[in-house]
């Protein structure tokens, strides 16, 4: 897993991301009451708006941790938006994306980088 | 505002050590929620007793010869006949009848006029007040004191168990008294459209006031997240988002904060509009509206007729914990305002339908007769 430091992450299988936000973005945010995710065949850039994540409180944006076309959104955030608190890094997920660049992603941090730019916040 | 600018509290070290997340509102480090969070905080409220420090709101005597007859030159509300014991919803007001503030008002002793007014907009009130009752009255800060809420449907048993007065207390009522060894102001009112106390005590005796209400299981710390989407769901205005100097009171619903008496009198600022507004002659009213699908509509966003027109604004707006879809509180042009109307909010480009729905969201439960 590779993090962002506006707290995406990606997993990558084969030539498709998986996205989704870090359990601290999670935390931060508080409980999620709606999520928003893309629609598939966009295409997006690297830092674009992805997705958009509200908690009771605000609306946040979603960057997109890596540019693609993204191949699915996870439709199941619609009726069970709270699973992004629960489970952040897993079933949370928000989009898989089919990589244009992968080098984009070796360029992100990994668990230890991103819990130590955690430590600096 | 750097964040070394912000003031504190009295109860600042307190909500730290609760685990609060501070924030800065209104000038203040103030705490948006403890760590239950907001969801949890709100729907406690709503069943059981939360505790909020609303300290960052000015509180103030007004004091003359006749110090009611004095400050209605400013508000729109009938204080004069104000009873003794009672509080009085009421705005401040511009020369074009425009809100400068909301506030409460109180009798709650001989001692003139007790005033509530919103932390943002306290320093320009207060100015404005004094300026308007020169050489008649005079406007005291008491920069000194604390103001806790206690909300919720357990909140009278909990307070009675301290303060046995306050369960003789009714929706609106107020009383100066001794309370937990100091002088005290309690009314039985709040944002919230739960029953529940607001109560002033000295700045030095907050943070054991709070502490000592805490240790009652029934209550739990509740941050301004939750009040925010509390006030939302009881149809309750905020000042900054669904009022400004730009609404009248009567676009905003808020007709019965314009005193029959001085209805009649027509002795208040801005008069001439207000008038007109009370005989319908309106271009824009509030509404409440349920929004039937997709994303909350959040403050700014755009309202819609069913064909698309643009017929108004949402001014503030979320999801509602209690109800469990999104919510809002906005400005249409009246042909758009009756309940039941189908409406569009307009969220990120995309158009959902939403209903005007009849005010509070969540019926609210002011005890008005013991």
């Amino acid at each position: 897993m590779r993090f962002t430091k506006d707290h995406e992450w990606v997993i990558v299988q084969g030539d498709v991301a998986t996205v989704g936000i870090s359990a601290y973005a999670a935390e931060q945010l508080g409980d999620v009451v709606f999520v928003e995710v893309p629609e598939v065949g966009k295409t997006v850039k690297q830092g674009e708006n992805l997705a958009v994540v509200e908690s009771v409180k605000a609306a946040s944006d979603v960057y997109a941790p890596v540019s693609g076309e993204v191949v699915e959104g996870n439709a199941e955030l619609g009726d069970t938006p709270e699973t992004v608190n629960a489970l952040p890094e897993s079933g949370g997920w928000f989009a898989k994306i089919k990589l244009s660049n992968p080098a984009e992603v070796d360029a992100l941090m990994d668990r230890d980088a991103y819990e130590a730019f955690l430590a600096t916040l | 505002m750097s964040d070394q600018d912000l003031k504190k509290t009295p109860l600042y070290d307190a909500h730290v050590a609760l685990g609060a997340r501070m924030v800065p509102f209104a000038g203040y480090h103030m705490p948006v929620q403890y760590k239950d969070g907001v969801l949890k905080e709100h729907l406690w409220t709503r069943e059981h007793a939360g505790l909020f420090d609303v300290s960052h709101m000015g509180q103030a005597r007004i004091r003359g010869a006749n110090p009611a007859k004095s400050f209605e030159k400013v508000v729109s509300a009938d204080y004069q006949g104000l009873k003794s014991g009672k509080q009085r919803y009421g705005v401040l007001l511009n020369a074009d009848g425009g809100i400068i503030d909301d506030l409460m008002t109180a009798r709650p002793d001989d001692d003139g006029l007790f005033v509530v007014v919103n932390g943002a907009c306290k320093d320009n009130d207060y100015e404005i007040i004094a300026q308007a009752l020169t050489g008649e009255a005079t406007v005291t800060r008491l920069e000194n004191r604390a103001l806790l809420a206690l909300q919720g449907p357990e909140a009278a048993a909990v307070l009675a168990a301290h303060v046995p007065e306050a369960a003789g207390m009714v929706f609106m009522d107020t009383l100066a008294l001794t309370a937990f060894g100091v002088d005290a102001v309690l009314s039985r009112s709040g944002y919230t459209g739960e029953d529940g106390y607001e109560i002033s005590v000295p700045a030095d005796a907050a943070e054991r006031v709070w502490n000592t209400l805490l240790t009652d299981e029934r209550v739990k710390p509740i941050g301004l997240g939750a009040r925010d989407s509390l006030r939302l769901e009881a149809g309750l205005p905020l000042y900054g988002h669904d009022l400004d100097e730009t609404v009248s009171p009567i676009e905003a619903g808020l007709n019965f904060a314009v005193g029959k008496s001085r209805r009649e009198a027509g002795d208040y600022l801005g008069a001439s509009r207000i008038g007109k507004e009370l005989a319908g002659e309106l271009s824009r009213v509030r509404v409440n509206l349920k929004v039937l699908e997709g994303a909350p509509a959040r403050e700014g966003a755009e309202i819609a007729d069913e064909a698309g027109a643009v017929v108004g604004k949402v001014t503030s707006g979320g999801f509602a914990p209690s109800l469990g879809y999104p919510i809002a509180i906005g400005f249409v042009s009246p042909a758009h305002a009756a309940i039941g109307t189908k409406l569009k909010v307009i969220v990120r480009g995309k158009q959902a339908a939403a209903e005007v729905v009849a005010t509070p969201f969540v019926p609210n439960r002011y005890v008005r007769k013991i």
